[in-house]
Formats: structure tokens, C-alpha cells, sequence
């Protein structure tokens, strides 16, 4: 399937859509569903930085709250609105449920292909 | 010794039996011997008989007033019987958090009534199980506002000195600056806010009706306020709130304020009960527990916990609020008064204090010298002047078991309530006219 | 069960006071609340019937074994409830002048000087509402400390992992940074972990002991001297006091603050989550930053002062009065050989119980506990699909309360067992045997598990839509569209 193959993921469980200048981010489907239901997802707001390694979001499940990594340093242009009323679709659909796009692109991590994150996983489950 | 032990002396022994123990101490073996005490220093125990003469005996030492004239943060309300003896059931007294919904419906469910309730006083759309009082749910409200940008904390000085004091406990050691708008003519200089207010300002917060009793131009403050982009928070009187324009309508973002005129007694300052009120966007940013609605699995109404993923014991360090408790059986008590009085009994509460204070301030005024420090529209307390001391004042009505006026620095801060009759009031300005010298 | 709301009928009035006996004054029109006021239109008996429906679905220690591990579900005593009922102490407005309120005073001093012996502090007060409000003031004042003397980048409180939720909380609330250390395989400090972990900027060390595992840390003398030499400060959370009660003092373990729970260790009562009492008592280096309106005796009266280097108000007035009034009451009766024994009959609780369940369930810290023990359900739930949280709910099914279900996070499928001493051995037999069973039954028919509870007030909760969609408040517009 051409959308997932596009996709490049990070060991913090985030993919990554590069198109253009601009750049999408969503959670993988590991992260979902290792999160279990999503209840309220903190967004940031639009011309906000966000920096490699560090946190920009918070997603609340029901007994736990975990936070959305960044693999790019860059600014906020636009943010998944409709994920603040419905933040079930990042379970239903988390590879097209972005959360955040960004523009102005200063540093990315190292990030996976789609088979070898896919690895990462398999192996991650097994230790 | 008095004891409150499940088990009797043999049976000890017989559990230290089965788990291969000789002696009590021998299960304090892990404690380092030095540490063990040999003696503590403390009286023997004793029956509940002298107990309780013992408390009694110091309750002597406490004066009753037949009358009270004071309030500035707590208030003599009638309590009805009704609403002591609900709040005394052994359940409500004795169940701690519900984190187990299924055995808890009942507990949940009246804390769900008492939200509702808060809600209907204050004209907000959400609020939560309660905070320990209102000085605290101004210091938790001024939390929900701080934004990166916005650290500036703006208080009206007519807002209650003990509010202020814990706002900037809270506070002090963080990075946020506190900005005081002065009094004048009784109410918050406007002129003053207008100035201040600017866009590094997160908050203002102004307390309805204010300590001296003056009732403040909220809608105005409110668009002022707003105008700067920064939040409106209403320290309200849940009592005043039944008939003056509430937060919800004048477009305050939270309403904070102390509930213990609702049925909790003034019990020398606490347990009171604090309440922070919200509209429905700012939900999330509440601290503490909060009960919401569901189903359960057969598809039937249920009450549970909710939204806790806000709170400590899962967010840990990065929790907005260190809170844990509530004041639940407050809460509690709180909703049993409002359903037992209800909107016309509260409204009428409301009314007769306004009444009495205007009743009791024309009657003081009369005496010559005796002055109100300002003219703002005020509710149910007021400060005055006299041609004597404070002290003389006082120690006139004292002499006659009424507790008058609270003394601050610009006079007397007198309290009417339904509690005071025609006859104590008139008895208090008689008194107070000797007292003058007249 | 029906809403109060939903039973209102409107015209109910129920005559509480007297009408009004002055002439009335009229609130100016433009001050008005318009907003309809919507509460309850009951007559007294439905008022008082619905409340018997809530207390009746509601499940308090009166009404069977509580054993909630770190909450120490005593009994409430009755005495307790009627002294603070007492007119004499209930009628009293807190700004009276000081003379007419020695009683209500001497609450204060009196209680004060029976915890300070208790815990080995010299001072105590009383105006933290809470257990967490009294962490707060506690780590307020560590850092005014701090400050005062010069050190005002000592900002780092070090916390073991195992520590509850409220401890690094607390610490973030001031503007400190919590330092996790992590925990042994007893749950104690690692003491190596710790001595890394000071330094220059280390404000103070947070511990429970027995710690959140019901482990008392043989440790502590050393941990406490690790802190000092590095120029902080002890700070003693006190939630697990019922185990050492009378036995061994906070303060001869080096510690210089700590905060009490009133309503856990001396028997005030919960409440359904509140009201509850975070007494903070320090040792003499620290009592210059109490909060203010601390209850002093000069000559023959007390009065309240304001300590010299005070960090003001944590909240409005003194404290939970009638609370701790209540506590007073209680440590009167008990008296000093009351307090150990209650405290070593808790311990002796713990251990039966856990002695009675260990063949069965993995006990991740030994076989011999203080007054509260945990097990893990992680091996039955790898065999058998069956959680701590289905056991828990398994349990309710049998009129008891379930244990506290995962804490302290560093156990896997956790179940904190506490007894307190007013559990009878028979209680305990029952709730022994019910756990027993539901284990079996796990290994039998571990399906039938998610199903539980079947015969409480409910079944489950869909926790994700009440988060999801919040409604935190009866509607009344609802009523009115149809």
C-alpha cells in the first residue's frame, strides 16, 4: 500500500509524511495500540516550535498519559482539529489521523523505513 | 487504655502463633533496637467518660455569642436539623474515594447532584467534587491561567487578605508576578485595572460581593479584563450568587468561592469547602476529582471518577495540582441544605440579608458620628466608623453576648445574616449608641 | 437510582426560617441575577428518603472489610463525631478575639504537644488541609530554608520511584525538580542510587517509611545522614504511621519534617474522599518558616502568632478544625499504651493475612511486612488471563472492599492489602478465604472474571466515554426540549 510505504517512523513510535516542504506527524499503530483508548489529545497551537527528542503533545487514555515525540526540529503550521473532538480516530485510523504539520525543517532523527520499523517492533515485543 | 482493637488479647497470640512469633515486638525486627521507644511520654489512656469531660471542660473556656455580627470569610447561616443528621450517615461518614465505581453509585451519584448544584449557583458548566476552601480554589483557579507568556497575576486589594495570602504562598516560588489594584470608594479602582492589564496579564481576580461587603461592577470588569485577553476569575458568595448577577452571566471564565454557608458550621475555620467553577472549554484544566455520567456494560446509567488521567497519581510530577482529597462530606452537606432549602429558600436567605444589613446600617447611621466608610452598593456586610475605639464598640456588645463587627484597620466590618432578628439588631445599635457616649 | 432532579416537583417549600421582620430593601434591578436557579423541590421525607437510596449504595467501614492498602480504613469512633459536634467548639466564628476562644485554642496546643511526642518533632501545625496540601507546606518551607541560609540553588527533591503520586506533584508545584531514584528489590532505597544523586542543588529527600510496599527501610539512618552530609533535608511522608505509631519516632530516624494523616492514621473519618488533615510537624531548624497563625502559650493565654521567617498562608483560617478535633479525642483515649498497641495490631494483621495468602500469590517483597503487604497477580495473569483488577472486582461480589489495585507502580498487577488493628481476626479469616477462592476460580474459569462484579450496584463502567465525553452535571435544559 503506497500511503504506508511512504511513511517513515521513529523508535518513539511517531511516522513521519515529508511532503515538500512541509512535514505530517501521527503515532504509529504500535503507539495506539499500546496506548489503548485515546480519550483527549493536547495539541499544540500553530506557530509553536517543536524540537527533536522532546515532546509536543499529551495523550490521555483512560489511567495513563503519554507524550508524542518529536523527530524534527521545526514550527508549527497546522494542527488536527478534528482530533480534539475525536481523538478516537487515532485508534481507528492512526496512519491518517496526523497530528501536527510543520514547516521549516532544522534538524530529524534518524528514522526507520516502514519494514524496519516494523522489525523494531517485533523485536521491542520480544525482549 | 482505651481501645478500638478487632481482635482480643488470645487471638493475637494466636496469630502470632500461626506466623511463628513469640512476642508484639518481635515484629519490629527490621527496626534498629536504639530506635525502638521505651517511653512515650504521653498521657495514659482513658474512658470515654473522662474523655469527654475532659473536652467539655475546655469547650468552657470558649465563648458562645448569642448573636454574631461577623463574618469576613465565614458566615452564620441556619443550618437545618435535616441536613446535620444526612451528613451523619454512617456511609457517607465512613466511605473514602470512589475509585471503585460499582460498590459506590450512591457516593458518586451525590457528588455528580452536588456538582450540578454548584453549577446552577454559580451559572458555570462544569466544576468539580470540591477543594479545601476558597482561598485555595482562587489559588488552583489563578494555576488554570498561567500561560507561557501570560505570568503576570493581577488581585483586587478588596478581594479577602487571607485569599491574597495564600495566592502568593502558592506562589512564591515560582516565577510570577503579582500585581495589587487598589480600593477606592469601597469597590476596585477600575482606573488602576485598565492601566495594568496587558497582554503578559493571565488573570484578575475580584472577589463578588467583595470583603467589605461592596457589590462590584463585574460586567465591566469582565469586558476590560477580556479586552486584554486575559481571564476573568469571580471569587463568588454561593449565598449573594442566588440573586446578583453570577459569574456564568457576566462571561467570568472560572468562578471560585467557599461553600460553608451551606450547611457546615463556622467551627473556629474549618473544615470549610472551596469550589472551582468553569465553562465548558476550560473543563480539562480543572484540578481534582471530578464525577461524570456513563453506562455501565448493561447499558445503564452509572457515575464514575472521570478525567483522571488530570490528576496526580497518574500524572506524578507533571500534574497540574498536587490535589488528592476533596472536601467530600462538605460537598455532601452543601447539597443536602441546597435541596432542603431549595432556589426559593436560598433566594430568600439572600434577601433578608440584604434587607437586615441595610436594616441594621440606617439604624447605626443615626447615631451621630457613626459613619460608613464609603457609598458602593453593598450585600450583607459593611464597615463603619465611631467616635470611639473600635475596642469600645465591641466591648460593649461582648459584655452583652453579641459579637459585633469585625475590627480592620478602616473600622468595623459588620455581618447581617437571616440569623439576626429585628430585635438583636435593634438591641446592637441601642448598644452601640451607649457605647458612643450617647 | 433517580436523580434529586429528577424527583423535584416544583412548589415545594420547606419553612427553614422565620419571614422577613424588617422592611425589605430591594436590590437594584441592573444587580440582579437573571439566570433561572434550578435545585431540588423536595418535601422533607422524599429528601430524606432519597439520601437513604444514596448511603444505601454506598459502601463505608461500617459496612464490611476495608483493608485499602496506604488509606488505613480504621473505625471511626463515635466520641470522635459528638465532641466535634459540641456546640461549645462548633458555634465558635474563627475571628473571635482571642480570649473568648482558649478552648478552641488549647485544642490546638494540646493536640500539638501529644504529636509532637509521637512523632519525635517540636513544633506541629495545622493549617494543611491534607496529606498532599501538608507535602506542599512541608517543601515550602524546605525551600525557604534553603533560602534563607544562602542556598537558593538547592531546588532538586530526590523521591524513590515507588513514592506515591501526590510526592513529585507536590515537588512541582513549588518549582522544584523531582530527582526518581529508583527502588531495590524490597522497594527501599538503593543506596548507592541515592548517594549519586546528591549534591550541591539537593534541596531534600521525600521518603515514606514503611515505605508504599509496607517495608520499613532498615536503611534509614544512613539514607537520612547521606541527605544531611550533602546539606539537605528529610522529609518524612506519613501515610504509613499506623505501622510505627508509638513504636518509633519520624523524628529519631532523621528526619526534620513531615506531614501526618489525620484521617488515615488517627481515625478521623474519610468521608466519602474528605474532609481530611495534613498536620505538618518539623523539628526546631524549620520552625521559624511555619505557616502563619501558629498557636502560642504566653502567660496564661494562648494566642496565634506569626512565626519570624513565616511562608504565609498555605489556606484561608487554621486548619480542619473539627478533624482534628476528632484526632485529639482519640489519642486521649487511647493514651500511650493505646497508640502502640494499635499500632502493633496492625502490624500483626498484616502479617497473619499475608502469611495466610503467600502459598498462593507471588509476594514481590518478602514473606514479613509493617501494616500492609502487596501481592502480584502478574503469573496469574500471564496463565490465566485474570487481572488484579478482575480479583478486585471479583471481590465486591462478595460484600467487601477490594484492596488498592496497582500501587505502588513499580509491582506489576499490584494489590495493596492493609487491615488496620480494628479488623477482627474473623474478618479477616472471610476475606483470606474469598481471596483463596477467587483464585481457584481464576484457574477454573478465568472468563467468568470479566465479567465481575455481577451482583453489585452496577456492572462495569465505560470508563473511555465518560473521559471522552464528560458530563460532570445534570442538564436541566434536556427536561425542558421535551
Amino acid at each position: 500500500m503506497t500511503k504506508a510505504m511512504e511513511l517513515k517512523f521513529s523508535k518513539s513510535h511517531e511516522w513521519v509524511l515529508f511532503d515538500g516542504d512541509k512535514v505530517k506527524i501521527g503515532l504509529s499503530d504500535y503507539a495506539q495500540d499500546q496506548l489503548g483508548d485515546i480519550v483527549f489529545i493536547d495539541l499544540p497551537d500553530e506557530g509553536d516550535d517543536v524540537t527533536k527528542g522532546e515532546s509536543f503533545a499529551d495523550i490521555e487514555s483512560v489511567k495513563a498519559v503519554s507524550e508524542a515525540y518529536s523527530p524534527i526540529t521545526a514550527t508549527v503550521t497546522a494542527v488536527n482539529e478534528e482530533l480534539l473532538d475525536s481523538p478516537e480516530l487515532i485508534n481507528s485510523a492512526p496512519l491518517e489521523s496526523w497530528l501536527i504539520e510543520v514547516e521549516g525543517v532544522d534538524e530529524i532523527e534518524d528514522l526507520l523505513s516502514a519494514e524496519e520499523y516494523k522489525k523494531f517492533c517485533e523485536e521491542a515485543e520480544e525482549a | 487504655m482505651g481501645n478500638y482493637l478487632g481482635s482480643t488479647p488470645q487471638q493475637q497470640q494466636e496469630m502470632l502463633r500461626t506466623i511463628g512469633l513469640k512476642n508484639m515486638s518481635d515484629l519490629y525486627q527490621d527496626i534498629p533496637k536504639e530506635m525502638i521507644i521505651k517511653n512515650l511520654a504521653i498521657p495514659a489512656g482513658k474512658s470515654e467518660f473522662e474523655v469527654r469531660r475532659i473536652l467539655e471542660k475546655m469547650g468552657k473556656k470558649n465563648k458562645v455569642f448569642s448573636s454574631i455580627f461577623r463574618g469576613a470569610g465565614a458566615y452564620n447561616h441556619y443550618i437545618p436539623a435535616i441536613v446535620k443528621q444526612i451528613s451523619a450517615k454512617e456511609e457517607f461518614m465512613t466511605s473514602y474515594t470512589p475509585y471503585q465505581p460499582e460498590i459506590s453509585q450512591g457516593l458518586l451519584q451525590s457528588i455528580f447532584e452536588y456538582q450540578t448544584m454548584i453549577c446552577e449557583i454559580t451559572g458555570m458548566d462544569a466544576t468539580n467534587a470540591s477543594v479545601y476552601d476558597g482561598a485555595t480554589a482562587a489559588a488552583e483557579a489563578i494555576n488554570m491561567c498561567l500561560e507561557k507568556k501570560r505570568l503576570k497575576v493581577l488581585i483586587s486589594e478588596t478581594t479577602n487578605p487571607m485569599t491574597i495570602q495564600t495566592a502568593l504562598t502558592y506562589f512564591s516560588s515560582r516565577e510570577i508576578e503579582f500585581v495589587m489594584i487598589p480600593e477606592k470608594d469601597g469597590l476596585t479602582d477600575l482606573s488602576v485595572l485598565k492601566e495594568k492589564l496587558d497582554d503578559t496579564s493571565a488573570c484578575f481576580i475580584v472577589q463578588q460581593p467583595n470583603y467589605y461587603g461592596g457589590i462590584e461592577p463585574v460586567e465591566v470588569i469582565a469586558e476590560m479584563v477580556h479586552e486584554a485577553k486575559a481571564k476573568f476569575i469571580m471569587s463568588v458568595n454561593p449565598v449573594a450568587s442566588t440573586v446578583l448577577k453570577t459569574a456564568g452571566e457576566v462571561e467570568a471564565d472560572i468562578a471560585v468561592g467557599d461553600s460553608q454557608p451551606f450547611g457546615i458550621p463556622l467551627a473556629f475555620g474549618g473544615p470549610y469547602i472551596g469550589f472551582i467553577a468553569t465553562k465548558e472549554k476550560m473543563i480539562r484544566k480543572l484540578p481534582g476529582r471530578i464525577a461524570g455520567e456513563t453506562v455501565d456494560e448493561a447499558g445503564d446509567r452509572a457515575f464514575v471518577l472521570t478525567l483522571q488521567a488530570r490528576e496526580q497519581h497518574i500524572r506524578r510530577e507533571k500534574a497540574a495540582s498536587n490535589i488528592c482529597s476533596n472536601q467530600a462530606l462538605c460537598a455532601l452537606t452543601n447539597a443536602v441544605y441546597m435541596s432542603t432549602m431549595g432556589a426559593r429558600g436560598i433566594q430568600e436567605v439572600a434577601e433578608q440579608c440584604y434587607s437586615k444589613a441595610h436594616y441594621l446600617l440606617d439604624g447605626l447611621t443615626q447615631i451621630k458620628g457613626v459613619k460608613r466608610t464609603n457609598d458602593s452598593p453593598f450585600f450583607h456586610e459593611f464597615v463603619t466608623t465611631f467616635p470611639v475605639a473600635n475596642e469600645v464598640v465591641l466591648a460593649k456588645l461582648e459584655e452583652h453576648d453579641i459579637l459585633g463587627g469585625y475590627p480592620t484597620e478602616q473600622g468595623l466590618l459588620w455581618c447581617v445574616t437571616e440569623m439576626n432578628t429585628k430585635e438583636q439588631i435593634d438591641e446592637v445599635v441601642a448598644l452601640v449608641k451607649e457605647a458612643c457616649g450617647q | 437510582m433517580k436523580l434529586i432532579f429528577e424527583r423535584s416537583v416544583e412548589g415545594y417549600y420547606n419553612e427553614m426560617i422565620s419571614p422577613c421582620d424588617v422592611p425589605t430593601t430591594a436590590l437594584p434591578e441592573e444587580m440582579k441575577r437573571q439566570k433561572e436557579l434550578h435545585l431540588p423541590s423536595l418535601p422533607q421525607p422524599e429528601i430524606s428518603r432519597h439520601y437513604t437510596e444514596l448511603a444505601d449504595a454506598t459502601f463505608g467501614i461500617n459496612n464490611g472489610f476495608y483493608p485499602l492498602g496506604s488509606c488505613t480504613m480504621k473505625y471511626n469512633p463515635k466520641i470522635n463525631d459528638e465532641m466535634a459536634t459540641y456546640p461549645a467548639f462548633a458555634s465558635i466564628h474563627p475571628l473571635q478575639p482571642e480570649h473568648t476562644v482558649q478552648g478552641s485554642l488549647e485544642v490546638f496546643t494540646m493536640t500539638e504537644m501529644l504529636l509532637k511526642e509521637i512523632t519525635g518533632m517540636n513544633a506541629i501545625t495545622f493549617q494543611p488541609a491534607a496529606g498532599a496540601h501538608g507535602e506542599f507546606t512541608s517543601l515550602l518551607m524546605i525551600k525557604a530554608y534553603h533560602k534563607k541560609h544562602g542556598q537558593p540553588q538547592r531546588n532538586k527533591i530526590i523521591v524513590p520511584d515507588s513514592a506515591h503520586g501526590t510526592n513529585p506533584a507536590s515537588v512541582a508545584m513549588t518549582g522544584m525538580i523531582t530527582v526518581n531514584i529508583p527502588s531495590d528489590n524490597y522497594g527501599c532505597v538503593d543506596i548507592e542510587a541515592l548517594r549519586a544523586a546528591v549534591g550541591e542543588d539537593t534541596a531534600g529527600l521525600m521518603l515514606t517509611n514503611p515505605n508504599t510496599a509496607g517495608i520499613f527501610d532498615k536503611n534509614i539512618l544512613e539514607i537520612t545522614k547521606i541527605v544531611h552530609d550533602a546539606g539537605g533535608l528529610n522529609y518524612y511522608d506519613g501515610a504509613n504511621l499506623n505501622a510505627i505509631m508509638g513504636v518509633a519516632r519520624p523524628g529519631d530516624m532523621g528526619f526534620d519534617i513531615i506531614h501526618l494523616n489525620l484521617h488515615k492514621t488517627f481515625s478521623t473519618p474519610h468521608g466519602g474522599g474528605g474532609p481530611g488533615s495534613g498536620a505538618v510537624g518539623c523539628k526546631s531548624l524549620l520552625k521559624p518558616f511555619l505557616p502563619d497563625y501558629y498557636p502560642v502559650k504566653k502567660g496564661a493565654e494562648i494566642g496565634f502568632t506569626r512565626p519570624v521567617n513565616s511562608i504565609g498562608l498555605v489556606k484561608g483560617f487554621y486548619g480542619q478544625f473539627s478533624v482534628f478535633l476528632r484526632a485529639l479525642t482519640y489519642i486521649l483515649f487511647l493514651g500511650s499504651e493505646g497508640i502502640s498497641s494499635a499500632s502493633k495490631s496492625a502490624v500483626l494483621n498484616a502479617n497473619y493475612m499475608l502469611h495466610e495468602l503467600k502459598d498462593i500469590f507471588e509476594v514481590p517483597y518478602g514473606e514479613s511486612c509493617m501494616h500492609e503487604f502487596v501481592i502480584s497477580l502478574d503469573k496469574l495473569k500471564k496463565e490465566t488471563g485474570v487481572t488484579a483488577l478482575d480479583i478486585a472486582k471479583g471481590i465486591l461480589d462478595h460484600h467487601m472492599y477490594p484492596p488498592t489495585m496497582y500501587f505502588p507502580l513499580t509491582v506489576p498487577e499490584a494489590l495493596m492489602v492493609e487491615p488496620p488493628e480494628t479488623e477482627s481476626k474473623e474478618r479477616m479469616d472471610d476475606a483470606i478465604a474469598v481471596y483463596r477462592k477467587l483464585y481457584e476460580d481464576a484457574h477454573k474459569n478465568p472468563e467468568a472474571f470479566h465479567e465481575y462484579p455481577l451482583h453489585a450496584q452496577i456492572h462495569r463502567v465505560d470508563e473511555v466515554r465518560a473521559a471522552r465525553h464528560p458530563i460532570v452535571r445534570y442538564d436541566f435544559a434536556l427536561e425542558n426540549n421535551e
